[in-house]
């Protein structure tokens, strides 16, 4: 199973490498999204200071949707699903393949909306430990719960719409327990924090078990 | 795939059940408009909360039978088309439930504490919980051959399912964290009056019977179809071997 994760992991960061959809078109759209919320809320750096941690979850929610598309759409060109299917690597293995690029990609990712976050909105980061291990966790689940809808989704033609529909409830509590955790870090009480960064793992564990048990079922039925 | 296309299902059990569904209902609308007294802080308002939770309460009954239909489903011994169609008719019902707790709810809210919404933890996951089935069914909405769409709409059913507990606790953890105890606890005062109990009582029970005989309409619509796309389908084939002559086709039943 990691053998065959590890190889769907390198396949999918190849094309990324090779393709740059992600560095040409997510992460710009993500910066975009933070400037957009910078004209939506105004040009108040007090405001945009406190309302950052939930700004920065929100602009990783909305690329993380244009990932985990982008991540299927890999699979629907030339049959490469059914190749998927047909190679005998282990469902499981291919779940977390494909949830270990994504989380690759959207750390990447979240670097740069972080930076953008304290250079744009003038956030103060005082507990770096706290802000990673939150970012990390609520990365591993949004990949995963991402991975479970993404194969629920792909092969649908509407696809492109449904997807955020399902999957956008399902990540709030991610986006609760980020916000609540980096605020805790950018305020520095540190302590407020551990609850939720809790609830992240806990959330990361469940889904990554969803997406496990489910991934190979899904991967038939379409 | 409809082994059970049964033409009357519209049969005396469901029609008794229709009736008492009715029954129940016009004696609840008695009861509460017109026999039980006005409470002493609430007046005439506390007559929505006869429906009101009752309401509710055929929400989470109606996504909770979608759940376990579903497991039922994906479960091979038990799998068959009826729990796909079951599953499905209840989620139709649990979310127009759910719009109808929103609501009544909402016209509640607005005369008792002075504003139509408030970010109450049990209000935003009730919210929550309605777009997340409102997914669900769009997805069931979505055409596609039969195994694999009841297999994809089962396993989203259950993990939307996984997910609502994990809502309600992060919703209420964020409410809670930095709020005094929710304003919802009001509802009842604990001297609550004989015949409104009983009246509340009768609601639940009336909204329950509403509830079952609506699954076994919705369901009836739901094999129907079914069956219709079968004798579409049969019709086209027949159709094209009339045509060609040729026998390639035969698979096309898939």
């Amino acid at each position: 199973m990691w053998r065959d994760a590890w190889t769907v992991a390198a396949k999918d960061l190849r094309i990324e490498l090779r393709s740059r959809v992600g560095v040409n078109q997510v992460v710009p759209f993500a910066v975009l999204v933070l400037l957009l919320f910078a004209f939506a809320l105004g040009p108040d750096r007090k405001a945009l200071a406190s309302a950052a941690a939930g700004l920065f979850w929100l602009a990783v929610l909305f690329s993380a949707v244009l990932a985990v598309q982008r991540s299927f759409a890999i699979e629907s060109a030339d049959g490469a699903r059914d190749g998927l299917r047909l190679s005998g690597l282990d469902p499981a293995g291919i779940f977390l393949g494909k949830a270990a690029a994504v989380v690759v990609q959207l750390a990447a990712l979240e670097v740069v909306v972080g930076a953008g976050v304290v250079v744009l909105y003038g956030a103060h980061m005082s507990g770096v430990g706290l802000v990673l291990g939150a970012s990390a966790l609520g990365t591993v689940g949004i990949a995963a719960a991402g991975m479970a809808y993404g194969a629920i989704a792909s092969g649908l033609r509407v696809s492109e719409t449904l997807l955020p529909l399902l999957l956008l409830p399902v990540v709030v509590p991610v986006l609760l327990a980020g916000t609540k955790t980096w605020d805790a870090a950018l305020t520095g009480h540190l302590a407020n924090g551990m609850p939720w960064l809790r609830l992240l793992a806990l959330f990361a564990i469940v889904y990554s078990a969803l997406g496990l048990l489910a991934f190979g079922p899904l991967l038939e039925a379409s | 795939m409809t082994e059970e296309s049964r033409t009357r299902s519209g049969s005396g059990a469901v029609t008794a059940l229709g009736v008492a569904a009715a029954m129940a209902v016009a004696f609840t609308v008695w009861l509460g408009l017109w026999v039980t007294p006005p409470d002493a802080f609430q007046h005439n308002l506390v007559r929505l909360l006869y429906i009101h939770p009752p309401i509710a309460w055929v929400t989470y009954l109606a996504l909770g039978v979608t759940a376990l239909a579903s497991a039922l489903y994906l479960w091979p011994r038990t799998r068959s088309a009826f729990w796909d169609r079951l599953a499905g008719a209840s989620a139709e019902i649990g979310v127009v439930f759910g719009a109808l707790t929103l609501i009544t709810g909402s016209i509640w809210g607005r005369p008792t504490w002075g504003v139509w919404w408030t970010w109450d933890a049990r209000l935003t996951s009730t919210a929550l919980l309605e777009l997340l089935y409102i997914g669900y069914l769009a997805l069931r909405q979505v055409p596609g051959s039969m195994p694999g769409r009841g297999k994809r709409s089962a396993i989203a059913a259950l993990i939307a399912f996984a997910d609502v507990p994990v809502d309600h606790f992060s919703v209420l953890w964020w409410r809670t964290l930095h709020q005094a105890p929710s304003v919802l606890n009001a509802d009842l005062n604990p001297t609550i009056h004989g015949s409104m109990a009983w009246t509340l009582m009768l609601g639940f029970i009336a909204f329950t019977l509403v509830y079952g005989w609506l699954l076994a309409m919705r369901y009836r619509i739901a094999a129907a179809k079914d069956a219709t796309e079968d004798v579409a389908l049969a019709a086209a084939v027949a159709e094209r071997r009339l045509e060609g002559g040729t026998a390639g086709i035969v698979g096309a039943k898939a």
